[in-house]
């Protein structure tokens, strides 16, 4: 589905990813665990074309993504949960779940996908004509995603969809990306909170100062003592 | 009562001109100073429409509406593009070497000479309560008010409107979306240079005279009035406008004719100590 070789990211004169190779196959929940800092959601914006490779190469259905740009690629089937939600805030919920749909053209279709969306999470039905900035944390993630189901990905990347959010919430959200992931979508998921990531993934890599340090299942790394000391010490 | 009327005819063309600086800023964050001289070509299309065809009113101005369009669209892919990772205030330079530009070599076409419009408007007016009206004023806020709701139409219905909200929102979630910036805001730079386009055919005809550096004052002021408004916030331009054109109606008629343009300015000043984010305008959040 999703395969990354050799992948350089520089800002400026910083090499922020350093000879990244990663896969995702069909049907995967696919983690990337990390500190603060590490690289996480660089991998993840320049998988989704909002940051250029230095060099190395993006492989989405055994095509080369990386000279394309963003819009080009959510076309391809490629959508992303970024960081820190980035709802629209000025806009109603039903307005965020349109733009998701933008490249989409199928009226009837999109009009069954928000139900689906409204259905997944009936708080977002209840809030259609409410603008999206009045919404909660755990209410705006839900939009978030839900936005982002609506251009029918075939892979949903998701950067920290837990982050800032209460435990029972974080518990909630991760089911959710479950169900959305034995509904077929491939997901790659960038998480801190490293035992919750792993405990739904199939496979996980971690990745430490640009660098992949670590990959393995989900079960194998949740074991791995290097990851208990690193990750999920106190935990 | 007098003020009032002459304000708002003269505040909605400061309205139409505050859109597209609005509009502008809103996208890409510049305060686009050719944007006036944009009006001034507008005024001058549909001078040279009205003199050298037989056409009205109406097709002068929607003729002098497209040009500017296309215009705008042009500016801003050759001049202001080639910038867009560079610092914001290098782009404001080139916004202001543009505007001179556009000046002068108006200038050098049309020469400096001050031309006055042909009657393509009736000239006649009424009285109501001892307020005396003028057709063209009624013309002027009709064609504005139409200009507005259909742009409230773009903006809230359309695709492309829907699109430009969300770019001047958050332009990378706008991308993540599928997006295309770079097209989204040629077409804001379309839209708003249209409105300036009709604002300079309205003023044309209204005032009777145009000439080549016509753009720099309402060019201001209608800048003084997105700011009061709130920049970037479309119902804080309108709201805006009308306001500084009143005012400014208000201070003339009063016997400070001399002094109505420091008094623009002045609200600048004070909007700026007091409520920069202006009459509507959002107070400027921290990401988290």
């Amino acid at each position: 589905m999703l395969e990354i070789r050799n992948l350089n990211v520089h800002y400026g004169v910083i090499h922020a990813l350093k000879d990244i190779s990663l896969t995702v196959n069909d049907g995967e929940i696919v983690t990337l665990i990390g500190a603060n800092g590490a690289g996480k959601t660089t991998t993840l914006r320049t998988i989704s074309g909002l940051k250029k490779v230095t060099s190395g190469e993006i492989i989405l259905d055994g095509k080369q993504i990386e000279h394309l740009s963003a819009p080009q690629r959510v076309s391809m089937g490629l959508s992303q949960v970024p960081e820190g939600r980035r709802i629209f805030p000025e806009m109603s919920v039903f307005e965020n779940l349109e733009m998701g749909a933008f490249l989409r053209t199928d009226k009837s279709e999109i009009r069954r996908d928000m139900e689906m969306v409204y259905d997944r999470f009936p708080i977002l039905g209840d809030r259609k004509k409410q603008m999206a900035g009045t919404l909660s944390g755990g209410e705006q993630q839900m939009l978030a995603m839900g936005r982002a189901l609506m251009s029918r990905p075939k892979i949903l990347l998701m950067d920290e969809p837990s982050m800032g959010l209460a435990p029972l919430l974080v518990r909630e959200i991760f089911d959710i990306i479950k169900s959305i992931n034995e509904g077929g979508t491939t997901v790659l998921l960038v998480e801190q909170n490293a035992s919750m990531a792993l405990s739904i993934a199939d496979r996980g890599y971690v990745i430490e100062t640009g660098s992949i340090v670590l990959s393995g299942t989900g079960e194998e790394l949740a074991k791995s003592s290097e990851v208990q000391k690193a990750y999920l010490g106190g935990e | 009562m007098q003020q009032i009327v002459n304000g708002i005819s003269l505040g909605s063309i400061y309205a139409l001109i505050a859109l597209g600086y609005t509009m502008v800023y809103g996208i890409i964050k510049l305060i686009n100073f050719a944007h006036g001289d944009i009006y001034m070509i507008g005024a001058y299309t549909g001078f040279a429409v009205v003199t050298y065809t037989n056409l009205g009113f109406f097709p002068a101005l929607i003729i002098a509406m497209i040009a500017c369009s296309a215009l705008g669209v042009v500016t801003e892919k050759v001049a202001y593009k080639p910038l867009r990772s560079a610092s914001r205030i290098a782009v404001l330079i080139t916004a202001i070497g543009v505007s001179l530009l556009m000046e002068y070599v108006m200038m050098f076409f049309v020469t400096a000479d001050v031309r006055s419009y042909p009657d393509v408007l009736s000239n006649a007016s009424f009285e109501i309560g001892g307020v005396i009206i003028k057709m063209q004023q009624i013309y002027i806020l009709i064609t504005t008010v139409l200009l507005m709701v259909f742009l409230q139409y773009i903006v809230h219905r359309t695709k492309v409107g829907k699109a430009m909200r969300a770019v001047s929102i958050d332009r990378d979630a706008a991308e993540l979306m599928g997006i295309k910036v770079d097209q989204t805001i040629s077409y804001t730079f379309a839209i708003g240079s249209a409105l300036a386009g009709a604002a300079g055919v309205l003023v044309g005809i209204y005032y009777n005279s145009i000439n080549p550096l016509m753009g720099i004052m309402p060019g201001l002021k209608a800048f003084v009035a997105a700011v009061l408004g709130g920049i970037g916030s479309i119902p804080g331009a309108m709201i805006g406008g009308m306001s500084i054109g009143v005012i400014e109606n208000m201070v003339s008629g009063y016997g400070g004719s001399l002094i109505k343009d420091a008094v623009v300015f002045a609200i600048l000043i004070i909007v700026l100590l007091v409520k920069p984010s202006g009459i509507l305008g959002k107070n400027t959040r921290e990401k988290v």
